[in-house]
């Protein structure tokens, strides 16, 4: 079931691979950079606090995750974003903080919570002698009210698969096998943790368009990922986390006063020799150099800072 | 709470909360039948573990051809007995004590723990997948026992009835203390060692290999604390005459007692799976 609604702009619009838009059900007055109104938080953090040993892996995290959207979280290795889903998932300990997930404390949260949250995992840990469809069948026994085993299987792109075992199926194929088993109980919440590492190029796009048809569905989702591309293309918000604090939250396009930085505009002289100016202003700087040149501006291009610039800049300056 | 889009979108999603959680017990069924699947999908784990006790059946039985000394019957009849308990603790205790441990360094465990499974359907599927299977090597043995060797089997109801309770509380047990064992290696390539050598010294003090009246006293009172010496001894009570019993360190078979401590480490294996199981490794906090 795909839901479309045509408001325009805001956080919930997506476009797809193909180029259509598609706009998600969203809270209403969610379309701030600014967390939410409380009551449609789905995921509330305040300071939380994990210490291995002598490393605080995560020191002091505060997050507001709102229903329906798709949050990413960044970060480079060992900067605390596994340990703090694993903490949202339940299946790990904190040392100090507070967390609420569905309106519950993950710690101390019942079945009927579990069935309310998807998980998908890193590992491959699906019985290697079960089919697909067998598995995927079985799973869906565990939930109150599960979703169909052939829809998801469908869903997720192994139908043709159904009836191999889970040890004849690819890396990528088992990886797909391992959202159905995250989706198929119906969760309100989906968590992935760096779901396509490993992927080749072709297999993360794949990945993407189903990730995005569970978020068309309502579903909220929490995925981390060390690759940029990958949370610029799915996520509504993003919270970039080094050293286990937040050291930016906000929209992909906007993070870090990235829409408000100066833009560069690249032209080339009639003789070939490339130039580039900084601004404020780059539709006055295009209008000038229009009107300087004679019909097209050679070698032009207006940009700014990518979400890469952003990120490096923000870890870097966090990092030692 | 959301615009009505939303809540539309998330309607399916909202009825989770009031719709019944399945139970253990039918949980439990469907993962027996899903542990039992797999395991028959397995053809050399299949092969290897019901030929173990036959091959140590054909080896006992043909080095020690020979009639017992002063019971009136012979090694094949003593070493079914041995090898029906020996044979019983391994499907539960040896291959789940290993098993677990695997599926626990697989992250198994903790797949099932992210979702509403209760974890005793977890353990129910277990025990299900053990009794299946040690039903089936019993049953191998017995045939391959009274066809080669000409074992009498039980020869009334009551011999029958005795196998059968034995069966039923000694593989029970030996489930559970394989549950219990499965979370002491740190991880599920040291499983093998650690389960294995505890379960081959205890084959050895509660008289397996050894004929029960040459076994050291110290080693049987080790043993005695146990669940296979106890098995052993009611089984060589079934498949053995009563004269056989003066073999025994206590003169008799000591069904009460043997019922004793097996339903003792029922519960007792019982609550130390609650109390140590982990779902996660330990360095996986």
């Amino acid at each position: 079931m795909s839901l479309s609604v045509s408001t325009g702009g805001g956080p919930g619009v997506h476009r797809s691979v193909d180029g259509s838009v598609a706009v998600r059900p969203f809270p209403a007055g969610a379309g701030g950079g600014t967390v939410g109104s409380m009551t449609d938080d789905v995921v509330k953090v305040r300071g939380l606090r994990k210490r291995y040993g002598e490393v605080n892996a995560v020191d002091g995290v505060d997050l507001g995750i709102r229903r329906g959207e798709v949050f990413g979280i960044l970060g480079p290795n060992g900067a605390g974003k596994s340990t703090t889903v694993e903490i949202l998932q339940g299946h790990r300990r904190r040392d100090g903080g507070e967390v609420t997930v569905l309106g519950q404390d993950p710690g101390t949260a019942d079945r009927a919570w579990q069935a309310r949250v998807g998980i998908v995992w890193q590992d491959e840990s699906a019985a290697a002698e079960l089919t697909v469809a067998e598995t995927v069948g079985h799973f869906a026994r565990y939930y109150p009210r599960p979703r169909d085993p052939a829809e998801v299987i469908d869903l997720v792109g192994l139908t043709g698969k159904a009836g191999s075992r889970t040890k004849a199926l690819s890396g990528g194929q088992r990886r797909r096998l391992d959202v159905a088993l995250g989706v198929i109980g119906g969760p309100e919440l989906l968590l992935l943790d760096e779901p396509t590492t490993g992927f080749d190029p072709a297999a993360r796009r794949q990945f993407w368009s189903l990730i995005r048809r569970l978020a068309d569905e309502g579903t909220t989702i929490i995925l981390t990922t060390h690759y940029l591309d990958e949370a610029e293309a799915l996520a509504d918000r993003l919270a970039v986390i080094a050293a286990g604090r937040v050291v930016a939250e906000g929209e992909p396009g906007s993070l870090a006063g990235r829409a408000q930085a100066r833009a560069t505009v690249h032209w080339a002289e009639p003789d070939g020799t490339a130039r580039s100016e900084e601004t404020d202003t780059p539709t006055r700087t295009v209008a000038e150099l229009a009107g300087r040149f004679d019909g097209d501006i050679p070698g032009l291009r207006v940009t700014r800072p990518t979400l890469e610039d952003v990120y490096l800049r923000l870890i870097g300056s966090e990092d030692r | 709470m959301a615009g009505t889009a939303a809540a539309g979108a998330l309607a399916p999603a909202q009825d989770d909360r009031t719709a019944r959680l399945p139970g253990a017990w039918r949980l439990g069924l469907l993962r027996g039948a899903m542990e039992i699947r797999m395991f028959f999908r397995l053809r050399e784990q299949v092969v290897f573990t019901f030929a173990f006790p036959i091959v140590f059946l054909f080896l006992f039985a043909s080095i020690f051809h020979d009639d017992m000394a002063n019971t009136g019957s012979t090694a094949s009849q003593y070493y079914v007995a041995s090898m029906i308990a020996a044979g019983i603790m391994s499907t539960s205790f040896q291959s789940l004590g290993i098993s677990i441990a695997i599926e626990r360094d697989d992250k198994v465990l903790r797949r099932l723990r992210g979702t509403p499974m209760p974890p005793a359907a977890y353990f129910l599927g277990k025990i299900w997948l053990v009794l299946a299977t040690g039903l089936l090597e019993t049953a191998a043995l017995l045939v391959f026992g009274s066809t080669v060797y000409d074992v009498d089997l039980p020869s009334d109801a009551n011999g029958w009835l005795t196998l059968g309770w034995i069966f039923v509380l000694g593989i029970t047990g030996c489930a559970l203390l394989g549950i219990a064992i499965s979370s002491v290696p740190k991880s599920g390539k040291s499983a093998t060692s650690v389960v294995v050598l505890p379960f081959l010294v205890l084959q050895f003090i509660s008289g397996v290999y050894i004929l029960i009246d040459t076994v050291p006293g110290w080693m049987l009172t080790v043993g005695a604390f146990f669940p296979l010496k106890w098995m052993c001894q009611g089984l060589r009570g079934v498949f053995l005459p009563d004269a056989a019993a003066a073999l025994e360190p206590a003169g008799s078979w000591e069904y009460g007692r043997i019922a004793l401590v097996l339903a003792a480490w029922c519960v007792g294996g019982l609550v130390l799976c609650l109390l140590t199981f982990r779902w996660k490794n330990r360095n996986d906090g």
